[in-house]
Parts: structure tokens; sequence; C-alpha cells
């Protein structure tokens, strides 16, 4: 297996390959360039919200003069950034470097599969992801910029939007393809490609977590298919399943054949995106799972506790959606059911939480760059999660709908949160895909440096929020009690580009790394998990021999062993 | 690494008992089954939500004029077509490709013809007379989903004209590969089938 006996050109090889992991880093890079892009968008709006009406300093000519006369940014344009940002970091960046990236590179190593079931079926599914990316990026140069009704595009708003709503659409069914196509190849290689021995309950919390996302994807999504087709032909062949009748707008009444409902819309939106949080957050779990694992020396408090907890979580998270729709006057019974399974399934997010947190009691921990930034999610995530709470309830969430709160509230969970689980994650394996580990001093200042900074964005936004500040504003300042926290605003905008900053710490350590880091063995971390056992960087084909495995993922310091870790694939001696 | 050298591509697995390629396309129904029902529960939505007259109004039959007769004959088209698709199925298992290539081509031709029969007798006469997506929800929505309807036929009868073309090769090189493969469009047939089986009488009787 390990040797090949026709070596395949340089387009087979590292663009249109068929090789796991090749895949893997292709999503990843892409996944990062993104995640970067994105960030930019915000860094450039909380400029607009700082100094409202005050002309970019520096970059601001180079936008043209349609969107920044004189540097200075129209609400259009502002709008098309805010909707832009939202699309970017969750449907280009974050999923697909969990899934795509994460899910891709390790997984299969994990099962010790020599690839994934459907090579050329993943390989179809970057391209088509590469597909989606691309068309997004197009309704920025499109008449009236790129969509501007937020990353939920509610009708009747994106109904009647520019052009770039129906650029969105087109790129939001590749997406959505793409996602499809992996979620399928991800089931069936956990099902049928695990190594001999490597029994369900033997397999790394990673990988759970990685199996029920991918059942997430591949139900929750078809219905956001569904209604983006629904919108296509809103705005392409003029049918009227988002308008309803009678609708008037700036005066002029619509002419639609009308009965169409805008809430439509909201349910099957929310039917998807709200199990897109859990794709969001299910991985970054497992991730950070894998380092307390490996760095606290000693098996996970409640392996078998957390992997029922998410599958728990994954089937609440389908009757959930409608708590994002409390203010649309759907009745206090719907709603006392949703506000009901919103309490239960936070249940679960505790479990698991809180066996990562009694992992750490009375363990030997390393502090590598991976743990500190694996060690930071857990009160990142708690505080994004607790906020989420007053949400989930409808007398609470009728004060604080649509304000900052909710930024803070969700910005929580995904950015310290799970962007964080992204950067243990890539400090982790770094040394797996390239034989070389990143540099721990470069490490530590990015995580410090990102620890500070990212409290300081988003912190503030809890008080501006509580103050009543909506989201939606372009200049808070035209309302008195926007004025009022306005100091808050700033200081979160200059946190924004602080943590801006940080990143080049990353960015520098991410590329000298590839040729100057230190050169390691197969194993650098001690750990116990099959990817381990391959090579670093793993040949085409994965394991020079094919893995058999002995025993559970985590088992470190066991007693009357030489060593603190016994690998999953290693016989017992004696 | 080629598929071929994967385990489990052509023998079935011992716990699922199923080959990957098979469950890969039971997966990939289920999110098909999303899919359509998202759409179906759209119809329920806008139907139970429209007003009872006045503009946007659900349209009574004699508003629709669309024929029981003509879905019901497309009905019968696409019922067959699924058994001759079986037919293809077990002449491979019987060793037979000359046969199986035979029932594909049948199966191929009842489905173009579903096509033909939508096409003409349906969409572009409907056309003609104004009765167009914009011109109400209910026309909207049958618009929506048969043509999605028609663009998984045509998707059908693309992945069906490859297996008795080019695809057929794989047969004399591995022909329980070939078998599969044919099994599994099988299973995405049958299921168009049935979303046509629920389409029918949502459309054109209910």
């Amino acid at each position: 297996m390990g040797e090949d006996h026709h070596t395949p050109g340089f387009w087979r090889r590292y663009v249109f390959s068929i090789d796991h992991k090749v895949i893997g880093v292709q999503y990843m890079v892409t996944g990062l360039t993104f995640l970067m892009f994105g960030f930019c968008l915000i860094m450039l709006m909380r400029w607009q919200l700082a100094y409202p009406g005050e002309a970019v300093p520096v970059i601001g000519k180079i936008f043209g003069e349609n969107n920044m006369p004189g540097g200075i940014m129209l609400p259009e344009f502002y709008n098309s950034l805010g909707a832009m940002h939202g699309t970017i970091m969750v449907f280009l960046g974050v999923v697909p470097i969990l899934v795509g990236g994460f899910g891709n590179y390790v997984l299969p190593l994990q099962v010790g599969a020599p690839d994934m079931a459907f090579p050329k079926l993943n390989m179809m599914s970057y391209w088509v992801y590469a597909t989606g990316g691309i068309t997004m990026l197009v309704g920025f140069f499109v008449k009236g910029g790129a969509a501007n009704s937020g990353w939920t595009s509610y009708p009747p708003l994106s109904n009647l939007a520019t052009t770039g709503q129906t650029v969105w659409l087109i790129g939001m069914v590749f997406l959505i393809t793409s996602s499809l196509l992996g979620s399928v190849n991800f089931i069936v290689t956990v099902a049928h490609l695990r190594s001999d021995g490597l029994s369900m309950f033997r397999l790394p919390f990673f990988v759970w977590a990685q199996l029920v996302t991918s059942f997430l994807l591949l139900l929750a999504f078809p219905p956001l298919e569904a209604a983006g087709v629904l919108q296509l032909m809103d705005r392409l062949a003029g049918t009227s399943f988002f308008m309803p009748s009678g609708l008037v707008v700036s005066g002029v009444p619509q002419t639609v054949a009308g009965g169409g409902s805008p809430l439509l819309w909201q349910h099957l939106f929310w039917f998807l995106a709200h199990p897109e949080v859990y794709v969001l957050i299910l991985p970054a779990l497992g991730i950070v799972a894998e380092i307390i694992a490996n760095n606290t020396r000693k098996p996970p408090w409640g392996y078998r506790t957390m992997v029922y907890a998410t599958i728990f979580l994954g089937f609440m998270s389908f009757i959930v959606w409608a708590h994002h729709m409390f203010m649309t006057g759907m009745g206090t019974k719907l709603s006392a059911f949703f506000a009901t399974t919103t309490m239960i399934i936070s249940i679960p997010s505790v479990v698991i939480l809180t066996a990562l947190l009694i992992s750490l009691y009375q363990a030997s921990i390393r502090f590598t760059v991976p743990m500190l930034f694996a060690l930071a999610f857990l009160p990142m995530f708690a505080i994004g999660g607790l906020t989420g709470l007053p949400l989930g309830l409808p007398a609470s969430d009728i004060a604080l709908h649509d304000t900052y709160y909710v930024i803070g509230h969700f910005h929580y969970v995904v950015a310290p949160g799970t962007i964080f689980a992204i950067f243990a994650g890539v400090y982790y394996w770094y040394p797996k895909v390239t034989g070389r580990m990143m540099n721990a001093t470069l490490g530590k200042l990015h995580f410090w440096f990102s620890f500070v900074f990212i409290n300081i964005v988003f912190m503030p936004m809890f008080w501006v929020g509580l103050a009543g500040v909506s989201r939606r504003l372009y200049d808070q300042t035209v309302y008195a009690h926007g004025k009022a926290v306005q100091d808050l605003t700033i200081t979160s905008s200059w946190g924004a580009w602080l943590l801006g900053l940080a990143q080049i710490f990353f960015i520098i350590n991410f590329f000298i790394s590839i040729r100057r880091g230190k050169k390691v063995s197969n194993n650098p971390w001690d750990a116990t998990t099959l990817e381990w056992a391959a090579p670093s960087p793993p040949p085409h084909g994965n394991f020079a021999t094919v893995p058999v495995v002995y025993r559970g993922p985590y088992e470190y310091s066991v007693p009357g062993q030489d060593k603190d870790f016994l690998p999953q694939h290693i016989a017992a001696e004696a | 690494m080629s598929s071929e050298t994967l385990p489990y591509t052509v023998k079935p697995h011992p716990v699922t008992a199923m080959y990957s390629g098979k469950f890969g396309t039971w997966l990939f129904l289920a999110s098909e089954v999303m899919l359509f029902g998202a759409l179906f529960s759209s119809y329920v939505l806008l139907r139970v939500g429209a007003p009872a007259e006045g503009p946007g109004h659900w349209l009574s039959h004699h508003e629709t004029h669309l024929s029981w007769k003509i879905g019901g004959f497309n009905t019968l088209v696409l019922i067959i077509s699924s058994v001759t698709m079986v037919m293809a199925w077990a002449s491979l298992k019987m060793g037979s490709l000359q046969k199986a290539r035979l029932y594909l081509i049948i199966t191929a031709v009842l489905a173009v013809l579903f096509v033909i029969i939508k096409l003409s007798l349906e969409y572009i006469p409907h056309i003609k007379d104004g009765l167009v997506p914009s011109h109400s929800n209910f026309f909207a929505l049958y618009y929506t989903m048969t043509g999605l309807h028609a663009l998984h036929i045509i998707g059908g009868v693309v992945v069906i004209a490859y297996f008795i073309g080019p695809g057929a090769k794989l047969y004399h090189k591995d022909p329980e590969y070939y078998t599969n493969r044919i099994e599994c469009t099988g299973l995405y047939w049958h299921f168009v089938d049935l979303v046509w089986i629920f389409l029918f009488p949502v459309l054109y009787l209910l």
C-alpha cells in the first residue's frame, strides 16, 4: 500500500487530488484565507461604528466612489459588509475548516483508514465548495454590490434587494451541495472503514463529534436549499412565496400575486441554521477533547457520557429552531414549546463542558500551545453558552432580541470558542501534516495577545446590548441611548484591530515553520490515537501496515506501564 | 489510493449489510427526503395560510386547468420505468448484460417520454395561457416542485445513459461492481418515482 506504482503529475497530486490529506489541506488553507478575509470586512466596519461618518484613514480611498466616497462608508456598503461577514465566516470559513479541513485530514487517520470511502466524491466536494466561495466573492462586483440583507436574508427585504442577493443564493446552493457530498462521505467512512478492533466506543471523541455533525449537515441543509430555490423563484420568476398580499414598499404597492409568507423563509432558514450552530461547535469540542486528554495525561472524564450527550444534542438541535423567532408573534404556545426544548438542549452542552472541566482535576497538565488554546476555550464557550440562556426564554428575549447582546453571545461561542479550538487544532496537528513543529514562543505570544484582545472586542458588547443598541445600526450615535455607550463601541473596535495585529504572529509562524520548524518524530505529543501511528507526514495510503486496535482511545498513565501513554495500535505487553 | 482498493466497495460490510456505495446512496436519499419534505411543508403552510378569496387565494381545480388524465398517464409511465429498472438489475444478477442494457434503454426512453409529455402537454400550453409561476402561489409551487422533480428525472437519464454506454465497460472488468452501481441507480430512480407519487395527488387531486 505504501508505494506508488505510478506517480501522478502535479495537477493530480496537488490540485485535483483524491487523497484525503491533500483535500484536507486545501480546505484548511482556503478556509483560513476566507476567515482572514471575513475578519478584514468586520475590521473595516468597526471603523464606521467607532467613528461614524469619518473617512477611513490610509485605505479608505481604494474602495471606490460607489462604496466609500472620500473614504466615508456608505450605508449600503456597510450592509453588504455585514451580510458578507456573517456568510463568509460561517459558510466559507469555520465550517470548511472544521469539517472539510480537520475532518478530512484527521478522521480517516483516526479510524485507521487508507482514505475516505469515496475519494472522488471528496475531491468534488472541495471543488464545489471552491466554486461556491468564488461565486460569493463575485457578488462584490455586481451592480449594487454584494448581498446586503444580513446573513439570514430575511424576505421581503431580500426579495427586493439588489442583484448581489441572487449571486448569494446561487453561491449558497453550491456550498450546501458541497456539505451534503462531504457528510455522506464522512458517515460511510466511519461506518465502513474502521480498523480491526476499532469498535464504536473505541473511537476518539473527535470522530464521534464529526459523525454527529455529518448527520446534522446531511439532514438540516436540504431545507435551506429548498428555501434558496424558492427565493430564487421569487427574485427571478416573480413568484410570491415570501411576499404577502398588499405589500407596500416606499409608498409603492408591489405587483405580486400575493398570499406568500415571509415567516416561511424564517422557518426554513432556522431549521438549517440552528443545527448549523452545533455544526460550528461540535467539531470544536472534539478537537478540544483530544488536546485536553493528551495534555492532562489521563483519560477524559466521562467519555461515554460525552458521546451520549453529543448524540442527544444532535437530535435536540432539530427542534429548537424557532427560538430565533420569538419576536414574530407565533403565539405563546409555540414559544413555550421552543423555550422548553432550548432549556433542554443546554443540558448536554453543559454535560460535555463539565466533563472536560473535571478532566483537568488533579492532572499534571502540560501547558503546550494547543493546550493553552484548549484551556481558554472552556471559559469562553461557557460565557457564550450561559449568556445564551436569557435569549432562549421569550420574556427576556423580547428585550434583548437583535441587540449587541446577541452579537456578544454568539461570538463568544464561535470566536474565542470555536476559532480558538481551530487554532488549538492547527498547532496540535501541524507536526502530523508537515513533519515539523510550530514555534512555541510565537505560539504563546499569539495566544496571550489574542486572548486579551478578543475579550476586549466582545465583552463590551453585552453592555452595549443591555443599553438597547440594535445590531443593525450603521451609526448608533444618532440615538441618545446609543451615544451614551459609544465609548464601549470604540473599545470594541480597538480590540478588533489589535486582535487583527495579533494574528501576524500566527501567520508568520504558520509559513516559517513549514521549512524552519523543528523536525519531529511520528508521535511528538506522546499521543495514543491512530493518526500518530502513521508517519509524519503520512504517505499516500497513510499506514505502512494496516493498524489493529487493542484498546480505547485515551489510555494515558496506565498503572504498571513504562511510559505514561499506551497507543491504541500496540499490543499489550504481557 | 484508488477506490477499487478500499474495502467494501463491492462486498457488503458485515454490520451495515451494505457496500459503501449503497449506504452512501441511502444517506443521499435521506437528504433528498429533507429537500422535498421542505417543499411539501411549504405547500402545506402556504395553502393553509392563503386567504379564502381575493388576491392570493388558493386556486380551485377548475382554475388550475391541470388534467388528472395527463398526470395519471405520466404516473403510469414512471411506474413502468421503475419496473424496467428492477428488471435491468435482475438481469445483471442472472448474468445477462444484453438484457440489462435493453431494460435500461426502455427505462431511459420512458423517462424521456415523461419529460416530453410534461413539456408539450402541460408546461408549454400553460405558459401560453398565462399560467406562469408568478400567476399565483399554486402555480409557483407547481412549477418549482415539478421542475425540481423533472431535473431529478433528467439527472437520472444522464446516469442511465452513461451506464448503457461507456459505463458498461466496467461489467467486463468487474461484473459485481457494475451490478452494484445499477442497484444504486435503481434506488435513486425509485425515489424519484416516489416523489412523483406524492406530487401527483397533491397537485392534481387534492
